[in-house]
């Protein structure tokens, strides 16, 4: 099996990375598909919280590169969804324990093993993405529509180009249709006119992800909840399933009554 | 209703969404300059070779710069004249 290494990354904080590398992560392996999740925030592990597997973790990333460990013994398996792994980063060392060829040869591993391998990449442009990035195939970019975080996602776009990482992929994050409507918020097209990318997918701001990352439960796994339904969507997407995008105008409560009855598909 | 009207009042150039793209447009220029300073080496380089040919130019005196007031960009070039050919073959 050759797996596909894809890091999820923003530049900026804040925007939902960690969030749209566990729904994402979750999503696929709904689908059946063997998903190995990679926190590389070393220092400011995160995915673990999201994902609700924070007492499970024994060994993190940096044992498994210095050796401390074999790579199966700190890989966690997900409590709900089967073929879902995370390799939690680990949390009292430095950035620089790890160095971008052995985050390089530690993805080629997982490879061997897994279908996906997606990278939580920390924010920032330092060393920390320079580690997420190297073992990387393919790069999914996460903004908001704020002028901020597009900005830094035009730079991440830079970088990665530099890095041999081309054709990112967008997802705009939070977005309010309402706000749009009102021309109070930056729409899909304006963001993507800007930075000249594909879009891979568009995820409403929505209360359900507040309430699964408290209880630790992935919103994709919320068949009513609208960003759960991006997320599957997005999950699809990567899949090469063509799947339309979801339509800012159908928030009425009559949308949100069919959602509540029907779940999403 | 008075969602409605602000939605009329909005379509205008003032609305918040107008500002962030237009603020976000300016930003991107300046990053994208300094992310790749070679870009203005090589427009330099192609604009002292079009002017050449009508003109004589100080080449060492030549400045490119980016200039960005409150709401535009402007590609601002400096180029001493040296002298000026006497005739143009605008058959070229």
């Amino acid at each position: 099996m050759a797996g596909r290494v894809i890091v999820v990354t923003s530049g900026k904080g804040g925007v939902g990375k960690t969030t749209t590398a566990a729904n994402i992560g979750a999503g696929l392996a709904l689908l059946g598909r063997k998903v190995c999740l990679i926190d590389a925030d070393i220092g400011l592990r995160n995915l673990d919280v999201v994902l609700g597997l924070e007492n499970r973790i024994v060994y993190d990333l940096t044992d498994v590169v210095e050796g401390s460990c074999r790579l199966r013994q700190a890989l966690i398996k997900d409590k709900r969804t089967e073929n879902l792994y995370l390799l939690p980063a680990a949390q009292t060392k430095e950035k620089d324990a790890v160095a971008p060829d052995q985050m390089r040869t530690l993805c080629d591993e997982l490879r061997e093993e897994f279908e996906y391998i997606l990278v939580d990449c920390p924010a920032g442009i330092e060393r920390g993405f320079k580690n997420a990035i190297a073992g990387a195939d393919e790069a999914i970019i996460v903004t908001t529509p704020e002028v901020a975080a597009v900005r830094d996602a035009d730079r991440i776009i830079g970088l990665l180009e530099a890095a041999e990482l081309y054709e990112p992929r967008l997802i705009v994050n939070r977005i309010r249709p309402q706000m749009v409507r009102k021309g109070d918020m930056m729409g899909i097209e304006d963001i993507i006119e800007i930075l000249a990318i594909d879009l891979l997918g568009v995820v409403p701001d929505d209360e359900d992800i507040i309430v699964s990352t408290n209880r630790g439960e992935p919103v994709v796994m919320d068949r009513r909840s609208r960003a759960g339904q991006a997320y599957s969507n997005i999950a699809r997407r990567l899949e090469g399933i063509d799947v339309p995008f979801l339509s800012l105008e159908d928030d009425g409560w009559v949308a949100r009554l069919k959602r509540a009855i029907l779940g999403h598909s | 209703m008075i969602d409605f009207l602000r939605q009329f009042w909005n379509r205008d150039t003032d609305s918040s969404k107008q500002i962030a793209k237009e603020r976000l447009r300016l930003v991107l220029v300046h990053d994208r300059v300094n992310v790749s300073p070679s870009l203005l080496e090589a427009l330099k380089v192609d604009l002292m070779e079009v002017i050449s040919k009508y003109m004589e130019i100080e080449e060492t005196g030549l400045e490119v710069n980016l200039d960005k007031s409150d709401n535009s960009v402007a590609l601002v070039a400096n180029i001493p004249v040296k002298r000026m050919k006497r005739a143009v073959d605008q058959s070229r």
